[in-house]
């Protein structure tokens, strides 16, 4: 069984209210997932904002999530379009910034991350060319990043899988440095849905605080709504709106 | 009006699921004299007036910044087509 | 034919119109019959304008005007009790009907058909199916919750039938998937009669508050008329009159193509935008333009509303600008709708549309005049009434008879037939027996099809596949929710049309009793060979009237559906295929009850009796025989069943419920325990001799109103108690066993729970890969 830290412990870690936490969520003309990512982080404890592709201004957010989806329809190449909205102009500035603004690119939110080149690599079609949806289990591998901190290094967690452009590839180089600078943040285990190279299914930049993957951790924090699993549901999804709470919270 | 063709293959070293795909379909049909298949993205620029040099380098600009993923992907070639 | 050009060129006018009666016009060739171009001479008092004709023609085809239907559909409308009407909020005649969920809340539900485009070219018309039920959903003023896709199609070892189901799949998830709409369900039947004539039916469902609910009516004297989303183009020109209202026939020269081709993206800000109008009211009326496209809406708004409309055709956007008016007027572009607004509104709608980069153009206004008058250029083009184009179409009475060889068909019973000799009797060979069942194309595992759908978006999907309805939360504060299924039995309705439609009810209604929700309306998709057959007019008037005999009894009203007909090639038509939906009620959709048992030592129970009822049945198909008559409908006993297992879910008593239907108990045993992977031990003795029937009869019989259940242990008494209260037959055939890794049947050979998944799960991928 996964171990999340329940919202009443975080709570009582805290010095300061969680009320004053604010995470956004960006809608793309196109993002499906948005109210699912809203709905994990006011789970998780803390506000969601909703912020708006053409919107210049980051709103005083303390972290950013970029949801799924087919923003723009995926038409060019998933992200390609979505990249070049002036409020991620915003984002990639706050991202690189002295403040480290914490980004959580999910699915197509992977895909604009990078388009962006805030991560290295880039997503092509699933190997066996359709769309899947499964549930899918990953292996933790970076457990220090803003958004991984509640959960341990080698934990096994188990969150949705959905879509058909999720194969991740990048040069031999660039995996090197990825495994050797330990910017892995997630693996698949038991099946690889897509073809991803290294069975890499999510990762980070060198601070730590941009993480993109392929699978839905949004998709599984209710239970009740999320993957089947031992007799209940998986909210393993809920610890990387915890982690990035704790930080936001811990003052980091 | 003119146009300007670019074209964008996947890079030599990506593996190319849906080319992969066809090459296999081909021999169903009947066609059994292809070995390889890569499948690319060809885009039409249309432009009023001249294709003059400055327009075609943007064009190229835009197909390196956009129309393309340097990652994954080359522009190999980027041409003027008369309407 | 007057040639049709732009507005540089000539122009088929009213007044040129009423100047030339001699002018030659090619309603043949649009589809419409002589008496039907005699009736728009006489309703106009001249020969149709070119433009005119277009209009007619499309909405006055059978997939848009039900002529062939219409006289019979009137007994849904008619078999209504008042206690059915108590939850209706909108009823059959709009876009989608409506029904009240209580606590402010509003669901509303469609099923529909796009099969003639999903066998030309599978994935688009596979995929526009679904973007078309669901702006059908959109312009009731609701937001779209998930959706549904019963299939069936040829063979499964035809190579055509490879290239639909890819095609229909991909383009079902890919335009749903696109969308954000959760698939909760559907089916995938593979028969013969299917083969040419594939049907894709897709179900669409939305919630709204009571206040959100739109209707498709212009009123308001001067209210703007506007046309927003996609840009109008080519497709399906002709489509409606063409495609839908003739078979495919290798003979005649095939029609020109007319595939739809859909942009999901685009119906997703359509979506969104939408809901942003509704919010501010900024609409008094919308309706999506699916068949027939501004023919329709124009017409339609009209109609509905004060009577008169005026539209300048020149201002709708176009793709393609060689269209012409009438090509214009027929067009089937995809993700457009068209509204009446207040001239108020004008400039917060407009502000709406361009936060969502959304194209649109102001194409006229609402008058009060009782015509629908389109000028091109200022030229009247069309000048018509618009009720006859959009409601008093023809009506057919279809001339029918039952068919010659029904009784012949109906004498031929399965039970010692040629195909019964050698049933199986010994243990090894019912083992074999279930085992071939559940590998069998419609009773495996169709995984295959439902992991290229997205079940999580939205974050409501409370239930879905493989269980017996698809279950999505309204309300996150209360839980509730609604509950989906759809069902439909070509078969039986080829066997006796009467009870096979109202079998398909009885067992949509106990799929959503069975997950625990409270059935409340239904829709419904009639796909059926020609009207012009009298064979088949029989199947379709005598499935009406048994349809609507069950909705009554039943109570659950009809709240809209679609008729599809002309599915046969050739002179052979498919089984008449009544696709019956049933929406149900979830106080709290964390009481649903799933298909399958986990906890050990639990209480497995049978509910109902079975009697000899094998005509029709999928193991009758799996020996290649279809004859005899249909399971017996018990609608009395269906009602209390439903009754058992909604209280039982409610209160605790189980923890599982599946329904038998296709496949039997046989099916039925072999799901549940494969659904968490728990094995069972099942003594079905005393059950075969109460109900008089040997084991092979008591596990592959069809009989109707029966469910198993799983009942904890502290709630046996009280679940006993409870069906003997209602006097329903029960009996306690098990218990479930999670160690022993298997099915054990007493008088069948041990079913380890592996090889069955292994023979279940393995028949889509071997042959779609």
């Amino acid at each position: 069984m996964t171990e999340i830290p329940l919202i009443g412990e975080v709570a009582a870690a805290a010095i300061a209210p969680l009320a004053g936490a604010r995470i956004g969520v960006v809608t793309f003309p196109g993002t499906l997932d948005d109210r699912d990512a809203a709905r994990a982080v006011r789970l998780a404890g803390a506000e969601a904002v909703s912020l708006w592709h053409a919107d210049t201004e980051l709103a005083d957010v303390d972290a950013v999530v970029i949801p799924g989806g087919f923003s723009y329809g995926d038409y060019l190449r998933a992200g390609a379009i979505a990249r070049f909205a002036p409020l991620m102009g915003k984002i990639v500035d706050a991202a690189n910034s002295e403040a480290k603004l914490p980004v959580l690119g999910i699915c197509n939110g992977f895909q604009i991350l990078t388009e962006s080149h805030l991560l290295p690599g880039s997503m092509v079609k699933n190997d066996h060319l359709k769309f899947i949806c499964r549930d899918q289990v990953l292996r933790v591998e970076n457990a220090n990043t803003a958004w991984t901190a509640d959960y341990t290094q080698g934990q096994e967690i188990t969150v949705p899988l959905k879509n058909q452009d999720g194969q991740y590839i990048a040069d031999e180089k660039t995996l090197d440095a990825l495994e050797a600078e330990g910017r892995v943040v997630f693996r698949y285990v038991g099946f690889n849905p897509n073809g991803s190279r290294r069975d890499i299914a999510g990762i980070s930049n060198a601070a730590g605080n941009v993480v993109g993957l392929m699978p839905h951790p949004e998709h599984a924090v209710e239970a009740g709504f999320g993957p089947e699993q031992d007799g209940g549901h998986s909210v393993d999804g809920l610890g990387f709106f915890t982690s990035v709470l704790t930080q936001i919270v811990g003052g980091k | 009006m003119p146009r300007i063709v670019v074209d964008v293959m996947p890079k030599p070293e990506i593996l190319d699921p849906q080319g992969k795909a066809i090459v296999g379909a081909l021999p169903r049909l009947g066609f059994t004299d292809f070995v390889s298949v890569r499948q690319g993205k060809r885009f039409e620029l249309e432009v009023e007036g001249e294709v003059t040099d400055e327009i075609l380098a943007k064009a190229r600009d835009a197909a390196e910044t956009l129309l393309s993923n340097p990652v994954i992907e080359d522009v190999v070639n980027v041409q003027v087509v008369e309407a | 034919m007057t040639q049709e050009t732009t507005a540089k060129f000539n122009i088929d006018t009213v007044a040129h119109a009423a100047g030339t009666p001699e002018v030659e016009l090619p309603w043949a060739e649009l589809g419409l019959k002589q008496n039907e171009f005699e009736e728009i001479v006489k309703l106009l008092g001249r020969r149709p304008t070119g433009a005119e004709l277009a209009m007619y023609s499309v909405m006055w085809s059978e997939h848009c005007s039900y002529k062939s239907s219409k006289n019979h559909l009137r007994q849904f409308g008619q078999k209504v009790t008042e206690e059915m009407k108590k939850d209706m909020l909108v009823g059959i005649g709009e876009n989608a009907g409506v029904t009240n969920l209580g606590d402010g809340w509003a669901v509303t539900f469609k099923i529909e058909s796009h099969n003639s485009p999903s066998f030309v070219e599978p994935y688009q018309g596979a995929a526009t199916g679904i973007g078309g039920i669901v702006r059908d959903i959109i312009s009731m003023g609701a937001r779209p919750v998930a959706v549904m896709d019963p299939l069936r199609f040829g063979e499964i070892d035809h190579p055509d039938t490879a290239r639909v189901m890819h095609g229909a799949v991909a383009g079902i998830g890919g335009y749903g998937n696109s969308l954000g709409l959760p698939n909760i369900g559907g089916e995938m039947v593979f028969d013969a009669v299917y083969q040419g004539n594939p049907l894709v039916n897709a179900l669409a469902v939305g919630v709204m508050r009571h206040e959100d609910i739109r209707l498709a009516n212009a009123s308001g004297k001067g209210n703007k008329v506007v046309l927003f989303g996609a840009r109008t183009g080519g497709d399906g020109i002709g489509g409606a009159s063409v495609l839908a209202s003739e078979s495919f026939d290798d003979t005649k020269p095939s029609k020109r193509p007319a595939v739809q081709v859909g942009d999901p993206f685009a119906e997703k800000v359509l979506i969104e935008c939408c809901l942003e109008l509704f919010k501010h009211s900024l609409v008094e009326g919308i309706q999506d333009l699916g068949a027939a496209g501004i023919s329709c809406a124009t017409s339609e708004l009209a109609s509905n509303g004060d009577g008169g409309m005026q539209v300048e055709l020149t201002s709708v956007l176009l793709r393609d600008p060689t269209l012409t008016p009438g090509e214009i007027l027929m067009s089937e572009s995809q993700e457009r709708m068209m509204a009446v607004v207040t001239p108020e509104n004008v400039e917060a709608f407009e502000a709406v549309m361009e936060k969502w980069a959304v194209e649109y153009s102001w194409l006229g206004e609402v008058t009060d005049t009782g015509r629908l008058i389109i000028t091109w250029d200022g030229e009247v083009i069309v000048d018509v009434d618009p009720k006859t184009v959009a409601h008093d179409g023809p009506v057919y009475d279809r001339p029918y008879a039952r068919p010659s060889w029904q009784d012949a068909l109906q004498a031929d019973t399965f039970t010692g037939s040629v195909q019964d000799a050698g049933r199986p009797a010994t243990s090894g060979e019912l083992a074999a027996a279930v085992t071939e069942l559940v590998a069998s194309p419609n009773m495996c595992d169709k995984s295959w099809i439902t992991k290229q759908y997205d079940r999580y978006v939205g974050g409501n999907t409370a239930m879905a596949f493989p269980d017996d309805a698809g279950v999505v939360r309204v309300d996150e504060e209360t839980g509730l929710g609604v509950a989906l299924s759809t069902d439909a039995n070509g078969r039986y309705t080829y066997l006796d049309p009467y009870q096979g439609a109202q079998l398909a009810l009885a067992e949509a209604y106990r799929n959503v009793a069975t997950g625990g929700a409270v059935p409340m309306a239904v829709s419904d998709c009639l796909n059926f060979g020609s009207p012009e057959d009298p064979d088949v007019m029989w199947q379709l008037a005598e499935s009406i009237r048994g349809l609507s005999d069950a909705c009554m009894e039943l109570g659950v009203p009809v709240t809209g559906g679609n008729v599809s007909l002309y599915n046969q090639t050739g002179t052979t038509p498919i089984h008449p295929s009544p696709v019956v939906a049933v929406l149900g009620k979830l106080d709290d959709v964390a009481r649903r009850t799933p298909s399958g048992w986990r906890e050990d030592g639990q209480a497995i129970y049978l509910l109902g009796t079975t009697a000899a009822e094998l005509d029709g049945s999928e193991w009758s198909k799996l020996r290649g025989h279809l004859g005899g008559l249909p399971p017996r409908v018990d609608l009395a006993a269906e009602r209390t069943l439903g009754e058992i297992l909604i209280n039982a879910s409610r209160d605790g008593m189980v923890d599982a419920a599946h329904d038998l239907s296709e496949g039997g108990l046989a099916a039925a045993l072999v799901e549940s325990s494969l659904r968490y992977n728990v094995g069972a031990r099942i003594g079905l003795g005393e059950v075969a001799e109460r109900d008089g029937v040997d084991l092979f009869t008591l596990l592959f019989s069809e009989s109707q109103a029966r469910a198993i259940v799983s009942v904890p242990r502290s709630e046996e008494v009280r679940f006993n108690d409870m069906c003997t209260a209602r006097g329903f037959a029960h009996a306690r055939i098990g218990v479930v066993d999670s160690a022993s890794g298997a099915l054990e049947i007493n008088g069948v050979d041990a079913l380890p729970l592996d090889a069955l998944r292994e023979a279940h799960e393995g028949t889509l991928p071997k042959y779609f890969g």
